[in-house]
């Protein structure tokens, strides 16, 4: 190394001098011997800093990006869940450095991860009171982000939040099931009002209300903000509490089985998480890390995870046979621009046909979709758009709720994955029978975003105190997918 | 070797962090430009711990003195009623009201002292606010909810008001008349947007808010949206694209020259 600092050394140079002629290129060779010398003093400076401690140079050619052998909770997934439930988990260590937390996730641009391809929406109005209470307490988190999130020396979190709630059309036919919402979610606390026809004829005159029976708008605590922005800020966060970060493939895991013996008889393969095997991107390379628990929060990735244990892949009427019923659905969501379309009022609307629009910014831009049916869902390969599907499915129904939609322009278009869960699209969150060191955080079915603080803190507090503190999950546990008991939510748009 | 070390202390200052306020943001709150005292202590603050630490402490009593002037004055709502409890708070926060039916305000002096009057209607409720330079932000509303029959709210320079406090003004739906939101540094077109629930709104004034990057369109749209209601504080010509100077000046050339002919 030392030798190498001495590598090219003007005194060579030294040595040539004489062979050249010494009447006209005596100068020239002045000057390169002084520009020369610039160039070494700078390399052998760059080389002694390189040696002197505190460089990250090192004899031994280390891949960069490496995860630690070793982490105490290993959390596959990087987006909004998994950041927000290392956040919590650090938040809630008692002591400094008690745990150490790594968060692995596939892609570092995010390309296809749903948390930045997802509107951003997030609303109270649900059936369930669960979600109810995980959307609201969501919210007050946002509410107060600077509390939470804010770094030393680092710009303030901002959300860009629109406050302009949820408006949720209901036909003839569903009318007193959004009676029956309203009283649930007044009673958990969410501040919604029910609208008859002709208040909201009288409220936004740019929306037809033919075949409207209700209304339920969100007044407080409702409305679409930037995902990336919670995103970043989660993680600057926790990253700055100490949590690692890694980008790599979770390919695999190595466990220790046991057998257990259930009381029917029926022997068990009970698989302990004893090393994660991530793999770095572009390359065959994998870090075996030692870990004590594992978190599931892979998004639309979660069912191929959970089929590396296993899970799924035995025989039929046990419980292996039983696979996580996660899988990714595609969802599109077009860029239109109407000049003429509704004002600074517009809520996020959301039509009993199944359509859904927003106001993107002042310039007349708004963001629409709607779900397909079960039978027609689109191809889930690729994230390439179907501008068909616009044209025959959204358009004409878009038009009909809000005439002016009937000269627009559509300027873009995307698609997200839905983590969707096939049995009752409501989040599942809790440990597995058969494998005691894995939870799961994962089948929002499009509304992980809007929850995801509040999951992150039932994750932690799972992990760390052994139940939940805040907000009771228990009707999210696995049971109900081992037991075929859905619990169904009826607003999933 | 005090470079090296210097330098993984500073690396270290930037990793680690205790859960507080962001420093840059309170110090540079009070003005655009910081003093050189607090450029000073901000760089200090990278280099050194302890300099940091107590940052952090004056941010965190600065955040506490806020979270003290908005709690909820259970106790009073309890004992005196809702209306005797928001006069109160009303009063400690150094605001002002007054009530249905009577034409005098009541008002603390320079010094923040009152007189205990109010507590002689409690039946009354509270129709004109003005809580202009307070530090009230959406928890401290939770003290007002109840006065349904609230018809003007002035928040002229409240540095606590932002887009959250204005989505929870919706409990003064039926009733608010008059909203003063001037001077307010953290509205922005999210939270205006949520007054969409103020339907009896006649007289909305959004001047000086400085996040607002199109004041003349805002306006428009906060028009169309409440139909009844004046806005001022806008012009329809600010953050629109001005024409070049040039076109100013030939217009210029060509009044002269008329000026000139009419002479002749």
């Amino acid at each position: 190394m030392w030798r190498k600092l001495f590598t090219s050394v003007p005194a060579f140079r030294a040595l040539k001098a004489p062979c050249r002629s010494f009447t006209s290129s005596s100068r020239g060779a002045e000057k390169d011997f002084f520009k020369d010398l610039d160039a070494q003093v700078r390399a052998f400076r760059d080389k002694a800093v390189a040696a002197m401690p505190g460089s990250d140079w090192s004899p031994i050619e280390m891949t960069p990006g490496l995860p630690p052998e070793r982490a105490d909770v290993v959390i596959v997934g990087g987006g909004v869940v998994g950041w927000s439930i290392a956040y919590w988990l650090k938040r809630k260590e008692r002591v400094r450095d008690g745990l150490r937390v790594l968060v692995v996730e596939k892609d570092p641009t995010y390309s296809q991860a749903s948390t930045v391809l997802s509107c951003g929406g997030i609303r109270q109005q649900f059936s369930l009171k669960e979600n109810i209470l995980l959307s609201l307490f969501s919210a007050h988190f946002m509410k107060n982000i600077n509390n939470h999130l804010s770094v030393v020396n680092e710009d303030p979190v901002d959300l860009q939040f629109n406050h302009s709630g949820y408006l949720f059309l209901a036909s003839e036919k569903s009318a007193h099931i959004m009676e029956e919402n309203y009283r649930t979610q007044r009673y958990a606390g969410a501040k919604v009002t029910l609208l008859s026809p002709s208040q909201l004829k009288e409220r936004y005159p740019w929306m037809n209300t033919d075949g409207v029976a209700l209304a339920s708008l969100g007044l407080e605590n409702e409305g679409w903000f930037d995902p990336w922005s919670l995103l970043t800020a989660l993680r600057r966060k926790a990253v700055s509490m100490g949590v690692h970060q890694c980008f790599g493939e979770v390919t695999g895991f190595k466990c220790a089985a046991n057998l257990a013996e259930t009381t029917d008889g029926e022997l068990l393969n009970i698989q302990r998480i004893k090393y994660v095997n991530v793999r770095m991107p572009n390359s065959l390379e994998y870090q075996p890390v030692e870990c004590a628990i594992v978190v599931n929060a892979a998004g639309a990735n979660s069912g191929k995870i959970a089929s590396m244990l296993g899970i799924g892949l035995g025989p039929k009427e046990s419980v292996s046979g039983v696979p996580l019923p996660v899988e990714p659905r595609k969802r599109f969501v077009y860029v239109v621009h109407c000049p003429d379309g509704p004002g600074l009022d517009t809520p996020f609307l959301i039509d009993y046909s199944g359509v859904y629009c927003r106001r993107e910014g002042l310039g007349g831009n708004y963001i629409t979709g709607m779900s397909p049916e079960e039978t027609e869902e689109p191809d889930i390969s690729n994230l390439d758009v179907d501008h068909d599907f616009f044209q025959e499915k959204v358009w004409h129904r878009l038009a009909h709720r809000v005439p002016a939609f009937e000269q627009l322009k559509v300027s873009n278009a995307w698609a997200g994955f839905y983590d969707y869960n096939t049995l009752d699209q409501n989040g599942i969150i809790g440990l597995h029978p058969l494998v005691p060191n894995m939870y799961f955080a994962t089948g929002f079915s499009g509304h992980g975003l809007q929850q995801s603080p509040a999951v992150g803190l039932a994750v932690a507090e799972l992990i760390l105190e052994g139940g939940y503190k805040t907000i009771d999950l228990s009707a999210f546990d696995l049971k109900r997918i081992l037991l075929h008991e859905p619990i169904l939510e009826s607003n999933i748009v | 070797m005090a470079a090296s070390l210097l330098s993984q202390a500073i690396k270290r200052c930037s990793a680690h962090t205790c859960a507080a306020a962001a420093v840059r943001r309170a110090l540079s709150s009070s003005a655009a430009t910081p003093s050189v005292f607090t450029r000073f202590l901000l760089k200090l603050s990278q280099y050194f711990y302890d300099v940091e630490n107590v940052l952090n402490w004056n941010d965190w009593l600065r955040s506490q003195s806020v979270i003290r002037k908005n709690r909820l004055f259970g106790y009073a709502q309890k004992n005196f009623g809702n209306n005797v409890a928001a006069a109160y708070y009303i009063l400690t926060l150094r605001g002002s009201f007054r009530f249905a039916g009577q034409s005098e305000w009541f008002r603390t002096d320079s010094r923040g002292k009152f007189s205990y009057d109010f507590m002689s209607t409690p039946d009354t409720q509270i129709v004109e606010v003005d809580l202009s330079g307070t530090l009230i932000n959406h928890n401290g509303l939770e003290n007002l909810v109840k006065q349904t029959k609230l018809q003007s709210l002035s928040l002229r320079g409240c540095p606590e008001v932002d887009d959250w406090f204005l989505a929870c003004l919706h409990v003064f739906g039926e009733s608010l008349v008059e909203l003063d939101l001037s001077h307010c540094s953290r509205i922005t077109v999210g939270g205006l947007a949520a007054l969409q629930n103020l339907r009896k709104l006649q007289r909305l004034d959004v001047s000086g808010l400085p996040r607002l990057q199109n004041p003349g369109l805002v306006r428009i749209l906060l028009e169309e949206m409440l139909p009844h209601c004046q806005v001022t504080g806008a012009e329809y010509e600010q953050g629109l694209i001005q024409p070049d100077s040039q076109e100013q000046t030939e217009n210029h050339h060509e009044a002269s020259t008329h000026t000139g002919l009419r002479h002749l």
